[in-house]
Protein backbone atom coordinates (compact mmCIF):
# COMPACT_ATOMS: atom_id res chain seq x y z
CA UNK A 1 0.00 0.00 0.00
CA UNK A 2 1.61 3.44 -0.94
CA UNK A 3 2.43 5.69 2.01
CA UNK A 4 1.89 9.28 1.92
CA UNK A 5 5.67 10.46 0.75
CA UNK A 6 5.46 13.20 3.37
CA UNK A 7 5.29 10.78 6.38
CA UNK A 8 8.71 11.82 7.98
CA UNK A 9 8.32 15.15 6.74
CA UNK A 10 9.03 17.41 9.65
CA UNK A 11 6.15 20.41 9.65
CA UNK A 12 5.93 23.61 8.08
CA UNK A 13 8.55 22.47 4.88
CA UNK A 14 7.67 23.54 1.80
CA UNK A 15 5.66 21.08 -0.29
CA UNK A 16 5.99 22.09 -3.68
CA UNK A 17 9.98 21.88 -3.58
CA UNK A 18 9.28 17.84 -2.35
CA UNK A 19 6.51 16.90 -4.82
CA UNK A 20 8.04 14.31 -7.20
CA UNK A 21 6.13 14.77 -11.03
CA UNK A 22 4.02 11.78 -10.26
CA UNK A 23 2.71 13.09 -6.95
CA UNK A 24 2.64 16.58 -8.39
CA UNK A 25 0.54 15.13 -11.26
CA UNK A 26 -1.69 13.58 -8.99
CA UNK A 27 -2.26 16.30 -6.38
CA UNK A 28 -3.38 17.97 -9.70
CA UNK A 29 -6.04 15.90 -10.22
CA UNK A 30 -7.59 17.06 -6.82
CA UNK A 31 -10.62 19.12 -7.87
CA UNK A 32 -9.98 22.79 -7.87
CA UNK A 33 -13.17 23.51 -5.17
CA UNK A 34 -10.87 21.08 -2.57
CA UNK A 35 -7.65 22.76 -3.36
CA UNK A 36 -8.71 26.55 -4.45
CA UNK A 37 -6.90 29.04 -1.90
CA UNK A 38 -8.74 32.42 -0.43
CA UNK A 39 -7.78 35.36 -2.65
CA UNK A 40 -7.74 39.12 -2.31
CA UNK A 41 -6.00 41.71 -0.18
CA UNK A 42 -5.27 40.85 2.95
CA UNK A 43 -8.39 37.99 2.55
CA UNK A 44 -5.41 35.64 0.38
CA UNK A 45 -2.62 36.04 3.03
CA UNK A 46 -2.03 32.50 4.57
CA UNK A 47 -4.61 31.80 7.21
CA UNK A 48 -1.92 31.00 9.95
CA UNK A 49 -0.48 34.75 8.93
CA UNK A 50 -3.62 36.29 9.74
CA UNK A 51 -3.68 34.52 12.98
CA UNK A 52 -0.49 35.50 14.12
CA UNK A 53 -1.45 39.24 12.92
CA UNK A 54 -5.03 38.62 15.44
CA UNK A 55 -2.65 37.46 18.02
CA UNK A 56 -0.24 40.24 17.72
CA UNK A 57 -2.73 43.01 17.46
CA UNK A 58 -4.73 41.42 20.53
CA UNK A 59 -1.35 41.65 22.75
CA UNK A 60 -0.46 45.09 21.33
CA UNK A 61 -3.64 46.63 22.56
CA UNK A 62 -3.65 44.49 26.16
CA UNK A 63 -0.30 45.33 26.86
CA UNK A 64 0.63 48.82 25.36
CA UNK A 65 -0.30 50.61 28.16
CA UNK A 66 -2.13 54.21 27.96
CA UNK A 67 -3.99 55.46 24.81
CA UNK A 68 -1.44 54.01 21.89
CA UNK A 69 -1.51 50.59 22.35
CA UNK A 70 -5.78 49.99 21.77
CA UNK A 71 -6.19 53.25 19.57
CA UNK A 72 -3.28 51.74 17.00
CA UNK A 73 -4.80 48.44 16.92
CA UNK A 74 -8.24 50.11 15.97
CA UNK A 75 -7.15 52.03 13.66
CA UNK A 76 -4.76 49.15 11.99
CA UNK A 77 -8.16 46.33 12.18
CA UNK A 78 -10.65 48.89 11.12
CA UNK A 79 -8.30 50.18 8.09
CA UNK A 80 -8.18 46.36 7.52
CA UNK A 81 -12.18 45.84 7.64
CA UNK A 82 -12.52 48.69 5.11
CA UNK A 83 -9.70 47.05 2.81
CA UNK A 84 -11.77 44.01 3.42
CA UNK A 85 -15.42 45.20 2.78
CA UNK A 86 -16.13 43.32 6.26
CA UNK A 87 -16.89 46.61 8.52
CA UNK A 88 -20.78 45.88 8.01
CA UNK A 89 -20.51 42.12 9.25
CA UNK A 90 -18.51 42.92 12.26
CA UNK A 91 -21.55 44.92 14.30
CA UNK A 92 -22.67 41.53 15.62
CA UNK A 93 -19.04 41.49 17.48
CA UNK A 94 -19.31 45.04 18.45
CA UNK A 95 -22.67 44.07 19.80
CA UNK A 96 -21.45 40.88 21.42
CA UNK A 97 -19.10 42.95 23.63
CA UNK A 98 -21.70 45.59 25.27
CA UNK A 99 -22.28 43.47 28.56
CA UNK A 100 -18.78 43.69 29.21
CA UNK A 101 -17.89 47.41 27.80
CA UNK A 102 -21.31 48.36 30.13
CA UNK A 103 -19.68 47.16 33.76
CA UNK A 104 -16.29 47.96 32.74
CA UNK A 105 -17.21 51.43 32.34
CA UNK A 106 -19.84 51.39 35.58
CA UNK A 107 -16.98 49.55 37.57
CA UNK A 108 -14.45 51.36 36.42
CA UNK A 109 -15.87 54.84 36.69
CA UNK A 110 -17.89 54.71 39.91
CA UNK A 111 -15.26 52.42 41.62
CA UNK A 112 -12.36 53.14 40.80
CA UNK A 113 -9.90 52.63 43.41
CA UNK A 114 -8.10 55.67 45.32
CA UNK A 115 -9.69 58.20 42.88
CA UNK A 116 -10.30 61.51 44.25
CA UNK A 117 -10.87 63.28 40.98
CA UNK A 118 -15.22 63.77 41.19
CA UNK A 119 -16.84 64.54 37.96
CA UNK A 120 -20.01 64.27 39.85
CA UNK A 121 -22.32 62.06 41.64
CA UNK A 122 -25.55 59.50 41.84
CA UNK A 123 -27.10 58.77 44.36
CA UNK A 124 -24.35 57.19 46.61
CA UNK A 125 -22.03 56.80 43.76
CA UNK A 126 -19.35 59.47 42.80
CA UNK A 127 -17.88 59.11 39.18
CA UNK A 128 -14.36 60.20 38.59
CA UNK A 129 -12.20 60.97 35.99
CA UNK A 130 -9.41 58.98 36.52
CA UNK A 131 -12.12 56.41 36.55
CA UNK A 132 -13.41 57.35 33.29
CA UNK A 133 -10.24 57.42 31.65
CA UNK A 134 -9.20 53.86 33.06
CA UNK A 135 -13.03 52.64 31.38
CA UNK A 136 -12.16 54.14 28.29
CA UNK A 137 -9.29 52.57 28.02
CA UNK A 138 -10.60 49.17 28.82
CA UNK A 139 -13.16 49.29 26.40
CA UNK A 140 -10.84 50.49 23.45
CA UNK A 141 -9.01 47.48 24.84
CA UNK A 142 -11.65 45.06 24.47
CA UNK A 143 -13.23 46.63 21.29
CA UNK A 144 -9.84 46.25 19.58
CA UNK A 145 -10.04 42.39 20.57
CA UNK A 146 -12.99 42.04 19.33
CA UNK A 147 -12.50 43.44 16.53
CA UNK A 148 -9.15 41.61 15.52
CA UNK A 149 -11.11 38.94 16.14
CA UNK A 150 -13.89 39.85 13.69
CA UNK A 151 -11.76 40.92 11.44
CA UNK A 152 -9.74 37.28 11.34
CA UNK A 153 -12.88 35.38 11.27
CA UNK A 154 -14.74 37.37 8.71
CA UNK A 155 -11.37 36.75 6.67
CA UNK A 156 -10.71 33.36 7.05
CA UNK A 157 -12.62 29.78 6.47
CA UNK A 158 -12.40 27.32 9.27
CA UNK A 159 -11.18 24.69 7.16
CA UNK A 160 -8.36 26.96 5.54
CA UNK A 161 -7.28 27.74 9.38
CA UNK A 162 -7.24 23.99 10.48
CA UNK A 163 -5.75 22.62 6.80
CA UNK A 164 -2.85 25.25 7.87
CA UNK A 165 -2.57 24.73 11.10
CA UNK A 166 -2.74 20.59 10.76
CA UNK A 167 -0.02 21.03 8.13
CA UNK A 168 1.81 23.06 10.79
CA UNK A 169 1.56 20.10 13.22
CA UNK A 170 -1.74 20.56 14.64
CA UNK A 171 -2.47 16.65 14.55
CA UNK A 172 -5.59 15.21 13.48
CA UNK A 173 -6.98 15.06 16.77
CA UNK A 174 -6.38 18.61 17.24
CA UNK A 175 -8.21 19.44 13.82
CA UNK A 176 -10.85 17.31 14.08
CA UNK A 177 -11.68 18.53 17.18
CA UNK A 178 -11.91 22.03 16.57
CA UNK A 179 -13.82 21.32 13.04
CA UNK A 180 -16.15 19.45 14.72
CA UNK A 181 -17.29 22.05 17.00
CA UNK A 182 -17.12 24.52 15.08
CA UNK A 183 -19.53 22.69 12.26
CA UNK A 184 -21.74 21.20 15.27
CA UNK A 185 -22.58 24.56 16.32
CA UNK A 186 -24.74 25.40 13.37
CA UNK A 187 -25.71 21.84 13.11
CA UNK A 188 -27.12 22.08 17.18
CA UNK A 189 -29.20 25.27 16.39
CA UNK A 190 -30.96 23.29 13.51
CA UNK A 191 -31.66 20.21 15.58
CA UNK A 192 -33.13 22.48 18.00
CA UNK A 193 -34.97 24.72 15.47
CA UNK A 194 -36.30 20.83 14.22
CA UNK A 195 -37.30 19.55 17.93
CA UNK A 196 -39.11 22.77 18.09
CA UNK A 197 -41.56 22.39 15.38
CA UNK A 198 -41.43 18.24 16.12
CA UNK A 199 -43.13 19.93 19.94
CA UNK A 200 -45.02 22.36 18.15
CA UNK A 201 -47.05 20.21 16.31
CA UNK A 202 -47.35 17.89 19.52
CA UNK A 203 -49.04 21.18 21.02
CA UNK A 204 -46.06 22.61 23.18
CA UNK A 205 -46.42 26.08 23.58
CA UNK A 206 -42.94 27.46 22.41
CA UNK A 207 -44.19 31.18 21.99
CA UNK A 208 -45.34 34.14 24.17
CA UNK A 209 -43.37 36.18 26.84
CA UNK A 210 -39.87 35.43 27.60
CA UNK A 211 -40.63 33.15 30.87
CA UNK A 212 -43.36 31.25 28.87
CA UNK A 213 -41.03 30.72 25.65
CA UNK A 214 -38.49 29.29 28.69
CA UNK A 215 -40.98 27.23 30.45
CA UNK A 216 -41.63 25.81 26.75
CA UNK A 217 -38.39 25.43 25.73
CA UNK A 218 -37.25 23.63 28.83
CA UNK A 219 -38.49 20.04 28.05
CA UNK A 220 -36.30 20.35 24.83
CA UNK A 221 -33.44 20.22 26.75
CA UNK A 222 -33.11 16.36 27.48
CA UNK A 223 -34.01 14.94 23.66
CA UNK A 224 -31.44 17.75 22.43
CA UNK A 225 -28.37 16.28 25.08
CA UNK A 226 -29.58 12.79 24.76
CA UNK A 227 -29.32 13.16 20.82
CA UNK A 228 -25.88 15.26 20.92
CA UNK A 229 -24.52 12.01 23.09
CA UNK A 230 -25.90 9.21 21.48
CA UNK A 231 -24.72 11.12 18.15
CA UNK A 232 -21.01 11.06 19.87
CA UNK A 233 -20.77 7.66 20.48
CA UNK A 234 -21.75 6.72 16.98
CA UNK A 235 -19.37 9.28 15.29
CA UNK A 236 -16.44 7.89 17.66
CA UNK A 237 -17.61 4.01 16.14
CA UNK A 238 -17.75 5.67 12.77
CA UNK A 239 -14.15 7.85 13.07
CA UNK A 240 -12.40 4.56 13.87
CA UNK A 241 -13.98 2.64 11.22
CA UNK A 242 -12.55 5.29 9.00
CA UNK A 243 -9.11 4.65 10.07
CA UNK A 244 -8.96 7.76 12.28
CA UNK A 245 -6.36 6.64 14.47
CA UNK A 246 -4.13 4.96 11.98
CA UNK A 247 -0.39 6.16 13.08
CA UNK A 248 1.53 8.95 10.53
CA UNK A 249 0.27 11.84 9.28
CA UNK A 250 -2.70 12.03 7.15
CA UNK A 251 -2.22 12.48 3.42
CA UNK A 252 -1.69 16.80 2.75
CA UNK A 253 -4.14 17.25 -0.35
CA UNK A 254 -4.73 20.77 0.03
CA UNK A 255 -1.52 23.78 0.58
CA UNK A 256 -2.63 26.74 1.21
CA UNK A 257 0.19 29.76 -0.44
CA UNK A 258 2.71 30.79 1.69
CA UNK A 259 5.68 33.14 0.99
CA UNK A 260 8.66 33.71 2.71
CA UNK A 261 7.40 37.35 3.04
CA UNK A 262 4.51 36.55 5.00
CA UNK A 263 6.93 34.39 7.08
CA UNK A 264 9.34 37.68 8.18
CA UNK A 265 5.59 39.53 8.29
CA UNK A 266 4.67 36.96 11.33
CA UNK A 267 8.03 36.72 12.87
CA UNK A 268 8.76 40.34 12.40
CA UNK A 269 5.45 41.48 14.26
CA UNK A 270 5.97 39.04 16.93
CA UNK A 271 9.16 40.02 17.63
CA UNK A 272 8.13 43.97 17.24
CA UNK A 273 5.14 43.75 19.57
CA UNK A 274 7.47 41.89 22.25
CA UNK A 275 10.03 44.56 21.68
CA UNK A 276 7.46 47.22 22.27
CA UNK A 277 5.97 46.08 25.33
CA UNK A 278 9.56 45.56 26.73
CA UNK A 279 10.51 49.02 26.22
CA UNK A 280 7.66 50.37 27.70
CA UNK A 281 6.98 47.83 30.60
CA UNK A 282 11.02 48.78 31.47
CA UNK A 283 10.24 52.50 30.73
CA UNK A 284 13.07 52.79 27.79
CA UNK A 285 10.70 54.10 26.03
CA UNK A 286 7.02 56.59 26.63
CA UNK A 287 3.98 56.20 24.81
CA UNK A 288 1.14 58.23 25.16
CA UNK B 1 -9.21 -17.00 5.32
CA UNK B 2 -13.09 -15.63 5.55
CA UNK B 3 -14.36 -13.37 8.51
CA UNK B 4 -14.94 -16.28 10.47
CA UNK B 5 -17.28 -16.54 13.60
CA UNK B 6 -17.10 -19.36 16.42
CA UNK B 7 -19.77 -20.09 19.01
CA UNK B 8 -19.79 -15.96 19.23
CA UNK B 9 -22.02 -15.09 22.45
CA UNK B 10 -22.07 -11.40 22.94
CA UNK B 11 -23.10 -8.85 25.40
CA UNK B 12 -23.46 -4.60 25.68
CA UNK B 13 -21.66 -3.30 28.59
CA UNK B 14 -23.72 -3.65 31.90
CA UNK B 15 -26.09 -5.06 30.07
CA UNK B 16 -26.81 -8.75 31.94
CA UNK B 17 -28.30 -10.62 28.63
CA UNK B 18 -26.38 -11.53 25.52
CA UNK B 19 -27.16 -10.01 22.60
CA UNK B 20 -26.01 -13.14 20.15
CA UNK B 21 -26.26 -16.24 21.25
CA UNK B 22 -23.58 -18.92 20.11
CA UNK B 23 -23.59 -17.58 16.61
CA UNK B 24 -20.99 -19.85 13.75
CA UNK B 25 -20.96 -17.86 10.79
CA UNK B 26 -18.05 -17.40 7.77
CA UNK B 27 -18.15 -14.77 4.58
CA UNK B 28 -15.55 -15.71 2.04
CA UNK B 29 -13.82 -13.68 -0.46
CA UNK B 30 -16.28 -12.75 -3.00
CA UNK B 31 -19.32 -14.17 -1.10
CA UNK B 32 -22.02 -12.30 -0.48
CA UNK B 33 -24.19 -13.59 2.87
CA UNK B 34 -27.86 -11.63 3.67
CA UNK B 35 -28.66 -11.16 7.23
CA UNK B 36 -32.28 -10.53 7.60
CA UNK B 37 -34.40 -10.70 10.80
CA UNK B 38 -36.77 -8.52 12.91
CA UNK B 39 -36.06 -5.40 15.07
CA UNK B 40 -34.05 -6.18 17.91
CA UNK B 41 -33.40 -9.53 16.60
CA UNK B 42 -29.53 -8.94 16.71
CA UNK B 43 -28.72 -7.52 12.98
CA UNK B 44 -26.66 -4.44 13.87
CA UNK B 45 -24.85 -6.01 17.15
CA UNK B 46 -23.99 -8.81 14.54
CA UNK B 47 -22.24 -6.16 12.29
CA UNK B 48 -20.58 -4.70 14.84
CA UNK B 49 -19.05 -8.01 16.63
CA UNK B 50 -18.21 -9.05 12.74
CA UNK B 51 -16.28 -5.52 11.98
CA UNK B 52 -14.49 -6.07 15.34
CA UNK B 53 -16.27 -2.99 16.53
CA UNK B 54 -17.39 -4.86 19.53
CA UNK B 55 -16.03 -5.33 21.80
CA UNK B 56 -12.97 -3.66 20.91
CA UNK B 57 -14.00 0.09 20.51
CA UNK B 58 -17.79 -0.41 22.27
CA UNK B 59 -16.86 -2.53 24.96
CA UNK B 60 -18.92 -5.25 26.43
CA UNK B 61 -18.29 -9.22 26.54
CA UNK B 62 -17.27 -11.39 23.74
CA UNK B 63 -17.34 -15.35 24.18
CA UNK B 64 -16.33 -17.38 21.35
CA UNK B 65 -13.82 -16.00 18.96
CA UNK B 66 -14.37 -13.57 15.72
CA UNK B 67 -11.08 -13.46 13.28
CA UNK B 68 -10.67 -11.86 10.10
CA UNK B 69 -8.38 -13.11 7.12
CA UNK B 70 -7.19 -15.72 10.21
CA UNK B 71 -6.47 -12.84 12.59
CA UNK B 72 -8.79 -12.75 15.82
CA UNK B 73 -10.48 -9.25 16.10
CA UNK B 74 -9.16 -8.68 19.26
CA UNK B 75 -5.55 -8.85 18.35
CA UNK B 76 -6.16 -5.64 15.67
CA UNK B 77 -6.08 -1.73 16.59
CA UNK B 78 -9.24 -0.42 14.97
CA UNK B 79 -7.62 1.50 11.93
CA UNK B 80 -6.15 -1.87 11.24
CA UNK B 81 -9.79 -3.74 11.68
CA UNK B 82 -10.57 -0.64 9.85
CA UNK B 83 -8.12 -1.69 6.59
CA UNK B 84 -9.57 -5.34 6.37
CA UNK B 85 -13.39 -4.41 7.02
CA UNK B 86 -15.45 -1.72 5.89
CA UNK B 87 -18.51 -1.27 8.21
CA UNK B 88 -21.49 1.01 6.73
CA UNK B 89 -24.07 1.80 9.48
CA UNK B 90 -27.37 2.36 9.79
CA UNK B 91 -27.43 6.41 10.13
CA UNK B 92 -25.63 7.31 7.69
CA UNK B 93 -25.16 11.06 9.18
CA UNK B 94 -23.30 10.33 11.81
CA UNK B 95 -21.19 8.58 9.57
CA UNK B 96 -19.92 11.39 8.00
CA UNK B 97 -17.38 13.16 10.01
CA UNK B 98 -19.23 16.47 9.94
CA UNK B 99 -15.42 18.44 9.34
CA UNK B 100 -15.25 18.41 5.44
CA UNK B 101 -16.75 21.12 3.31
CA UNK B 102 -17.81 18.92 0.61
CA UNK B 103 -18.59 15.15 -0.43
CA UNK B 104 -14.74 14.93 -2.10
CA UNK B 105 -12.95 15.44 0.61
CA UNK B 106 -15.62 13.39 3.11
CA UNK B 107 -15.32 10.40 0.24
CA UNK B 108 -11.01 10.79 1.26
CA UNK B 109 -11.26 10.86 4.70
CA UNK B 110 -10.58 7.59 5.40
CA UNK B 111 -7.92 7.18 2.71
CA UNK B 112 -6.23 10.44 4.07
CA UNK B 113 -6.09 8.77 7.38
CA UNK B 114 -4.24 6.24 6.15
CA UNK B 115 -1.60 8.44 4.53
CA UNK B 116 -1.94 6.79 0.88
CA UNK B 117 -0.28 8.77 -1.64
CA UNK B 118 -2.05 12.02 -3.03
CA UNK B 119 -2.42 9.82 -6.61
CA UNK B 120 -3.75 7.03 -4.85
CA UNK B 121 -6.54 9.02 -2.54
CA UNK B 122 -7.33 10.44 -5.64
CA UNK B 123 -7.92 7.60 -7.99
CA UNK B 124 -9.75 6.17 -4.86
CA UNK B 125 -12.37 8.83 -4.51
CA UNK B 126 -12.96 9.20 -7.80
CA UNK B 127 -13.71 5.95 -8.74
CA UNK B 128 -15.95 5.78 -5.53
CA UNK B 129 -17.65 7.99 -6.98
CA UNK B 130 -18.24 6.59 -10.01
CA UNK B 131 -19.40 3.00 -8.85
CA UNK B 132 -22.52 4.08 -6.97
CA UNK B 133 -23.23 7.30 -9.93
CA UNK B 134 -22.44 10.02 -7.16
CA UNK B 135 -19.93 12.36 -9.16
CA UNK B 136 -23.04 15.09 -9.40
CA UNK B 137 -22.63 15.38 -5.39
CA UNK B 138 -18.75 15.75 -5.48
CA UNK B 139 -18.45 19.15 -4.49
CA UNK B 140 -21.57 19.31 -2.50
CA UNK B 141 -21.33 20.26 1.54
CA UNK B 142 -21.93 16.77 3.24
CA UNK B 143 -24.20 18.23 5.78
CA UNK B 144 -26.15 19.45 3.26
CA UNK B 145 -27.47 15.85 1.82
CA UNK B 146 -30.99 14.14 1.47
CA UNK B 147 -30.92 10.95 3.62
CA UNK B 148 -30.52 8.92 0.49
CA UNK B 149 -27.56 10.95 -0.86
CA UNK B 150 -26.30 11.21 2.54
CA UNK B 151 -26.45 6.96 2.54
CA UNK B 152 -24.81 6.89 -0.97
CA UNK B 153 -22.08 9.31 0.07
CA UNK B 154 -21.00 7.32 3.57
CA UNK B 155 -21.39 3.95 1.47
CA UNK B 156 -18.83 5.80 -1.23
CA UNK B 157 -16.48 7.04 1.89
CA UNK B 158 -16.47 3.28 3.40
CA UNK B 159 -15.74 1.88 -0.59
CA UNK B 160 -12.94 4.15 -0.93
CA UNK B 161 -10.84 2.08 2.05
CA UNK B 162 -11.10 -0.81 -0.26
CA UNK B 163 -11.25 -3.41 2.50
CA UNK B 164 -11.36 -7.07 1.43
CA UNK B 165 -14.46 -6.80 3.48
CA UNK B 166 -17.23 -5.28 3.93
CA UNK B 167 -20.38 -5.52 6.64
CA UNK B 168 -23.32 -3.20 5.73
CA UNK B 169 -26.11 -2.89 7.76
CA UNK B 170 -29.18 -1.44 6.00
CA UNK B 171 -27.29 0.32 3.27
CA UNK B 172 -30.43 0.78 1.28
CA UNK B 173 -32.66 1.79 4.00
CA UNK B 174 -33.03 5.52 2.93
CA UNK B 175 -33.03 5.14 -0.60
CA UNK B 176 -35.60 4.98 -3.77
CA UNK B 177 -35.64 1.65 -6.00
CA UNK B 178 -32.99 3.76 -8.51
CA UNK B 179 -30.79 4.25 -5.24
CA UNK B 180 -31.31 0.87 -4.48
CA UNK B 181 -30.51 -0.69 -7.95
CA UNK B 182 -27.27 1.19 -7.54
CA UNK B 183 -25.83 0.17 -4.34
CA UNK B 184 -27.03 -3.62 -5.86
CA UNK B 185 -24.90 -3.03 -8.91
CA UNK B 186 -21.79 -1.83 -6.67
CA UNK B 187 -22.23 -4.05 -4.30
CA UNK B 188 -22.16 -7.24 -7.13
CA UNK B 189 -19.43 -6.02 -8.74
CA UNK B 190 -17.21 -5.65 -5.70
CA UNK B 191 -17.97 -9.30 -5.05
CA UNK B 192 -17.24 -10.66 -8.38
CA UNK B 193 -14.77 -8.32 -9.37
CA UNK B 194 -12.52 -7.60 -6.18
CA UNK B 195 -13.42 -10.56 -4.80
CA UNK B 196 -15.13 -8.65 -1.67
CA UNK B 197 -16.60 -10.71 0.87
CA UNK B 198 -19.87 -9.11 2.09
CA UNK B 199 -22.42 -9.54 5.25
CA UNK B 200 -25.20 -7.60 3.80
CA UNK B 201 -27.93 -6.92 6.47
CA UNK B 202 -31.31 -5.89 4.48
CA UNK B 203 -35.12 -5.60 5.01
CA UNK B 204 -34.75 -5.13 1.42
CA UNK B 205 -35.34 -9.42 0.83
CA UNK B 206 -35.88 -8.84 -2.97
CA UNK B 207 -32.17 -7.18 -2.47
CA UNK B 208 -30.71 -9.53 -0.89
CA UNK B 209 -32.55 -12.32 -3.04
CA UNK B 210 -30.61 -10.49 -5.88
CA UNK B 211 -27.16 -10.60 -4.28
CA UNK B 212 -26.81 -13.49 -1.74
CA UNK B 213 -25.65 -16.73 -2.23
CA UNK B 214 -26.33 -17.59 1.63
CA UNK B 215 -28.56 -16.20 3.95
CA UNK B 216 -29.54 -16.11 7.56
CA UNK B 217 -32.13 -15.05 9.70
CA UNK B 218 -32.31 -13.91 13.64
CA UNK B 219 -34.18 -14.43 15.67
CA UNK B 220 -33.32 -13.27 19.38
CA UNK B 221 -29.49 -13.25 18.55
CA UNK B 222 -29.58 -16.53 17.25
CA UNK B 223 -29.77 -17.90 13.54
CA UNK B 224 -33.02 -19.10 13.12
CA UNK B 225 -32.95 -20.11 9.36
CA UNK B 226 -29.96 -20.37 7.07
CA UNK B 227 -29.22 -21.68 3.71
CA UNK B 228 -29.40 -20.51 0.27
CA UNK B 229 -30.88 -17.86 -0.80
CA UNK B 230 -33.56 -19.40 -2.41
CA UNK B 231 -34.43 -21.78 0.05
CA UNK B 232 -34.53 -19.22 3.08
CA UNK B 233 -36.42 -16.99 1.64
CA UNK B 234 -39.19 -18.85 0.74
CA UNK B 235 -39.17 -20.83 3.95
CA UNK B 236 -42.81 -20.74 4.91
CA UNK B 237 -41.82 -19.41 8.82
CA UNK B 238 -39.84 -16.29 7.33
CA UNK B 239 -43.17 -14.29 7.91
CA UNK B 240 -43.19 -15.35 11.47
CA UNK B 241 -39.56 -14.29 11.77
CA UNK B 242 -40.73 -10.79 11.22
CA UNK B 243 -39.20 -11.12 7.34
CA UNK B 244 -41.24 -10.44 4.43
CA UNK B 245 -40.31 -13.00 1.56
CA UNK B 246 -39.15 -11.13 -1.80
CA UNK B 247 -41.82 -10.39 -4.15
CA UNK B 248 -41.17 -13.32 -6.58
CA UNK B 249 -42.15 -15.88 -3.67
CA UNK B 250 -45.35 -13.48 -2.55
CA UNK B 251 -46.25 -13.99 -6.49
CA UNK B 252 -45.72 -17.73 -6.11
CA UNK B 253 -48.26 -17.90 -3.19
CA UNK B 254 -50.50 -15.51 -5.12
CA UNK B 255 -50.44 -17.84 -7.95
CA UNK B 256 -50.87 -20.90 -6.12
CA UNK B 257 -53.73 -19.76 -3.84
CA UNK B 258 -55.39 -19.17 -7.10
CA UNK B 259 -54.95 -22.20 -7.82
CA UNK B 260 -52.73 -21.76 -10.84
CA UNK B 261 -48.90 -22.93 -11.37
CA UNK B 262 -45.37 -21.29 -11.76
CA UNK B 263 -42.67 -23.01 -13.84
CA UNK B 264 -40.57 -24.20 -11.36
CA UNK B 265 -37.59 -23.23 -13.31
CA UNK B 266 -38.24 -20.11 -13.75
CA UNK B 267 -39.30 -19.17 -10.14
CA UNK B 268 -36.07 -20.38 -8.82
CA UNK B 269 -34.32 -18.19 -11.09
CA UNK B 270 -36.83 -15.15 -10.55
CA UNK B 271 -35.86 -15.63 -6.56
CA UNK B 272 -32.19 -15.52 -7.75
CA UNK B 273 -32.64 -12.51 -9.57
CA UNK B 274 -35.97 -10.50 -8.84
CA UNK B 275 -35.09 -6.85 -9.52
CA UNK B 276 -33.76 -8.17 -13.05
CA UNK B 277 -37.17 -8.42 -13.81
CA UNK B 278 -36.73 -12.16 -14.69
CA UNK B 279 -39.67 -13.90 -16.68
CA UNK B 280 -42.30 -16.41 -14.84
CA UNK B 281 -44.04 -18.81 -17.00
CA UNK B 282 -47.49 -19.09 -15.29
CA UNK B 283 -49.58 -22.15 -16.21
CA UNK B 284 -53.26 -22.49 -16.21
Amino acid sequence: MARNRHDGRRGGTDLSGRLVAREATAAARVPEYVTRAPTGLYVGLNPTTKFVIALVEAAFAFLVRGWTGPLLVLAIVLATAVATHVTRRMIPYVLATLPLVVSIMLVNTFFYPGAHDPIGSIGPFTATWTGLVAALQATLRVVAFALSVAVFSLTTATDDLLSDLERRGLGRRGEFVIGAAVRTVPRMIERAGEIVDAQRARGLDTQGGPIRRIRGLLPLTGPMISSALGEVEERTLALEARAFTAPGRRTEIRRLPDTGAQRLLRWGSVLAVAAVVGATIAGVISLP
Amino acid sequence: MPIQLAIVSYRYPGTPRPVLVNMDLAIAAGEVVGVAGANESGKSTLCLVASGLAPGVVGGRLEGSVSIDGATTASLKPFELAQRCGILFQNSATQLSGTTRSVWEEIAFGPRNLGLAVGEVVERVEHALASLAIQALAERDPQRLSGGQAQLVALAAVLALRPPYLVLDEPTSQLDPQGTRLVGDALAALAAERGTGILLVEHKTDLLARLAGRVIVLDAGTVALEGAVADVLSDAALHALGVEPPSAVVLQRAVADAGLTLDAGALAAAVGAVGAGADVRVDR
